[in-house]
């Protein structure tokens, strides 16, 4: 009877009221939404706004050299051997017939020269990992120094720093797996940097190579944590990261009609989708020809590994640089007593890793408790109107570039005939030196730079072209900026800086002012005092410099 | 605190949001959006038609390449090696694949941005934002439906119930770490020791040269070389072979006695030869650099210099302590022999190491 009942209604209610479809691609879309819902995701996303600008395509380099490396990396574990046991190498490249090698890097050495193509994509897997991480440092820098890791977008700048830290890691275990003497090297390195831990070093150690270095785990074990762990991790973090860009819609420059409210530019469907998609193809076909044409880790010059042999000019790549810097910089600090030693030469450099994750995480809410600004900010900043926060920025990556010089100081010896010992020391200095000078020099451009902002406002754009007045003064005709120039120049947030409250309150009572509150008043004063932004032309002063022209 | 740095402080915000600011008003407002400025192709279809087959052709080009690309795989044979100006020797295979699948790629991706740029619509569209935050309605329901899951599920009104379950979800994962015991051995005492270990004054090891494998004399270690040797028995086709000479790797060097600063040094030695660990002391890298005036050795990992006539003092770089010595002398047969282990745990500083 049920059954009877539900067939009566059944036919008494269509199923859905939907029309009928025009053609068989509608018929499937509306198969599809019956099942998936697609139309209710489409509806926002597939006209979707983003703002152009060139900055902007840095994140698609890294989400696109991504893609390139899993398509490589799959490729290459169907002919990579994973594997310590040694074997006796009788392939293809005469140099090394007959050597005792590990069958990891005998595999490399297959993929090199027996694969058709296997060269091919080793190199494209390795240059795309170089470029990768390279676009992720840059695009970093992009938002760090536009502020666009404001408000609502932290916690997306913190997923970003993390996939920064994975991806070098990751990179670094990925060129370690073929088991060449450079490789093997790093192996050594990274073995001696988890003695240092106090306490566990040694017991790491062993769990980390199942015994005595080098033993025959730990290519296997990387491979694992290279080709799954991390690339999951990744993965998961890359899809969140994606997924609040389209939610929180991308960042824009100021001009006119881009505000706080709205987001201008071009439809997902077609434009951002023909470019994007084509960038792809862009990106994967400039790292084909590079492949072609430029040898990148030629594991086969190297050798296999052996812990007793080394080659100089050992070099990690160029993301390992600055740990290389730090680790040749330090000094070999070692406090040794009652009956333990504290390897501090090799702790210290291990321990900035963690500390660099976490300063670059925390920067968008030291920064945000400096202003007490709680406000979504959509408009990206000119760099420039942000003094300190760039010159942070600047003096950072001039840190890393001093570290890296430090990283290749037996090169940079070599090449341009310098001591070695004369370049460690002058890179010691400049470790501390350097930034702090880039940090007031960078701070100096950024107002002047804001000063000329301000001139352009008030008295107009430089012409070039020379007046002879009637009474014959020449001058340089200043003309006037649009409205639309005009009003990208003041578009930007001028913060003051915060006060402390006065010293007594309304009833003559001495107030408590609080460590925090006074470190916030100061930093804030730094920030956004008078050493710290030009105050830009108000209307008042604009109508009274260009009404005033008969008294000028 | 916020009732004295508030936001208060925060700069207004400008042009329109908000309220409109009549032009006149203000002479930084924001004029909006200027108007569409149209491209060629918009308006003059044979600029359109050339641009169209622009992009047909890019797209030609790339199938083109890809039929090159198949072609180069049969055709070229993998250990040809070609000289190609200006890249030197290069093998014509891995050559001809990355560039043919580069152009391939390289001419879709051109030709789909070059589309994009002529022939699609290029006005911009402005979309609203919306606040990330939810309206107070919003969260007052979410709030209400949390607390109304939370009271029926009693998690707080039965502290038993939620104790022991905190107390399970805490343990369960010591399971996991407790599987992570088997990834390797404790350390115990195996930093310590080498395979000279196993030498002592009744059964002496011979040091075998590392190239040749012969037992070394006291007369083939001439002042100025540096020789690298290894413990007699240690065979390279050994299963152990890579861990061993990860600390067993010694290198000798004859100084004239005379030129031996630190005597305790010298009394291990024999004649002025000395035995040093080829292992750094920094991070581990085979110390491979002799300067034969000073007896400076360099590590060239990054750059650790020892003295070795002053008992391998470290005297530049990032090592925090000597290079440990194997103490050497001669059998009847003028062989070099060592009698007992290093002086010093061999390699990178640890925790335990005293």
């Amino acid at each position: 009877m049920s059954a009877a009942s539900s067939a009566a209604s059944g036919g008494a209610q269509p199923s859905s009221s939907r029309a009928k479809p025009a053609n068989k691609a509608e018929a499937a879309a509306d198969w599809a939404d019956g099942r998936l819902g697609i139309y209710s995701l489409a509806k926002s996303n597939l006209r979707k706004i983003f703002p152009d600008h060139w900055s902007f395509m840095l994140g698609e380099i890294c989400l696109y050299t991504f893609i390139i490396i899993i398509l490589t990396g799959v490729y290459l574990t169907l002919f990579f051997k994973p594997s310590m046991g040694e074997v006796v190498y009788h392939g293809s490249y005469a140099p090394l017939n007959g050597i005792r090698m590990s069958e990891a890097y005998a595999s490399t050495l297959d993929i090199s020269f027996d694969v058709r193509g296997g060269l091919l994509i080793r190199q494209i897997h390795h240059w795309a990992a170089i470029v990768f991480v390279a676009a992720m440092l840059v695009h970093m820098m992009r938002v760090f120094f536009t502020g666009a890791f404001r408000k609502p977008r932290e916690i997306n700048w913190m997923f970003g720093a993390l996939l920064l830290i994975l991806g070098m890691f990751d990179g670094f275990m990925g060129y370690s797996l073929p088991d060449d003497l450079l490789s093997g090297t790093g192996i050594r390195f990274m073995e001696g940097a988890v003695l240092a831990v106090p306490l566990v070093g040694t017991y790491l150690q062993m769990f980390l190579f199942g015994g005595p270095f080098p033993g025959t785990d730990i290519v296997p074990r990387l491979f694992t944590v290279h080709v799954l762990l991390i690339p999951g991790i990744m993965l998961g973090l890359l899809v969140a990261h994606l997924i609040l860009v389209f939610y929180h819609k991308h960042t824009q420059f100021a001009g006119p009609g881009r505000t706080e409210k709205n987001v201008v530019g071009m439809p997902l469907m077609p434009v951002y989708m023909a470019k994007a998609g084509g960038f792809f193809f862009l990106v994967f076909g400039v790292i084909s020809v590079v492949s072609a044409i430029a040898t990148v880790n030629p594991i086969w010059a190297y050798g296999p590994y052996r812990p007793d042999q080394v080659s100089t000019d050992a070099q990690p790549d160029w993301y390992m640089g600055f740990s290389e810097g730090l680790i040749r910089l330090m000094p070999g600090w070692e406090i040794r007593a009652w009956g333990h030693t504290l390897n501090l030469g090799v702790f210290i450099p291990l321990m900035i890793f963690p500390l660099v994750l976490v300063a670059i995480w925390v920067y968008p809410f030291v920064e945000a408790w400096v202003t007490g600004d709680k406000r979504e900010h959509h408009i990206a900043d000119r760099p420039r109107n942000a003094p300190v926060r760039t010159s942070f920025g600047t003096a950072w990556i001039s840190l890393y570039l001093v570290l890296l010089i430090a990283g290749g100081n037996d090169l940079f010896a070599t090449h341009f005939h310098l001591s070695i010992n004369a370049i460690t020391w002058t890179m010691r200095i400049g470790f501390f030196v350097v930034p702090v000078v880039t940090f007031l020099v960078t701070k100096r451009i950024c107002m002047g730079l804001q000063r000329r902002d301000r001139d352009k406002v008030l008295h107009g754009r430089e012409s070039g072209i020379i007046k002879r007045l009637p009474h014959g003064e020449f001058i340089e005709v200043h003309e006037p900026l649009t409205q639309a120039q005009l009003y990208k120049l003041t578009a930007h947030d001028q913060h003051r800086p915060a006060e402390l409250p006065a010293a007594v309150d309304e009833n003559g009572v001495a107030r408590k002012v609080s460590l925090t509150q006074k470190l916030r008043a100061k930093l804030s004063r730094g920030y956004f005092g008078d050493e710290g932004q030009i105050p830009k032309p108000s209307a008042e002063e604009y109508r009274e410099i260009t009404s005033g022209h008969g008294h000028h | 605190m916020s009732q004295d740095m508030s936001e208060e402080n925060l700069p207004e915000r400008h042009g329109s949001e908000g309220h409109e600011v009549e032009p006149h008003a203000d002479p930084f407002a924001d004029p909006g959006l200027p108007p569409h400025e149209v491209r060629r192709t918009d308006i003059d279809e044979r600029a359109a038609r050339r641009a169209e087959r622009q992009v047909a052709l890019l797209f030609t080009v790339s199938m083109i390449a890809t039929i090159a690309f198949i072609a180069s795989y049969v055709a070229f044979d993998i250990d040809k090696i070609v000289f190609i100006w200006p890249f030197g020797h290069v093998s014509i295979l891995n050559f001809a694949l990355g560039i043919t699948l580069g152009v391939a790629l390289f001419c879709i991706g051109a030709g789909a941005v070059h589309w994009a740029r002529t022939l699609m619509s290029d006005v911009e569209v402005a979309d609203e934002r919306h606040p990330i935050e939810a309206s107070d309605e919003v969260r007052a329901k979410v709030i209400a439906d949390f607390k109304q899951g939370a009271d029926e599920s009693a998690f707080g009104r039965r502290k038993l119930l939620r104790t022991t379950l905190i107390g399970s979800m805490a343990l369960v994962p010591l399971s996991g770490v407790v599987l992570l015991r088997d990834l390797g051995p404790l350390p115990e005492k195996k930093l310590e020791h080498t395979g000279w270990d196993k030498a002592t004054p009744a059964s002496p090891i011979k040091l075998v040269s590392m190239n040749t494998d012969e037992p070394l004399k006291a007369e083939d270690i001439q002042v100025g070389s540096l020789v690298f040797a290894k413990p007699q028995g240690l065979a390279e086709s050994a299963e152990n072979f890579q861990e061993a000479i990860a600390t067993d790797a010694v290198m000798l060097v004859r100084i004239a006695p005379q030129d031996i600063k630190d005597r305790a040094s010298g009394k291990l030695g024999f004649d002025g030869i000395l035995a040093y660990s080829k292992i750094c002391t920094h991070v581990g890298c085979p110390i491979s650099l002799y300067e034969q005036q000073t007896h400076h050795v360099l590590c060239p990992c990054h750059q650790s210099t020892f003295d070795l006539s002053d008992g391998a003092r470290v005297i530049f770089g990032p090592a925090g302590h000597p290079l440990p010595q194997l103490a050497i002398k001669t059998d009847t047969d003028g062989n070099l022999i060592a009698t007992g282990d290093f002086n010093a745990p061999v390699g990178p500083s640890y925790w335990e190491r005293a």
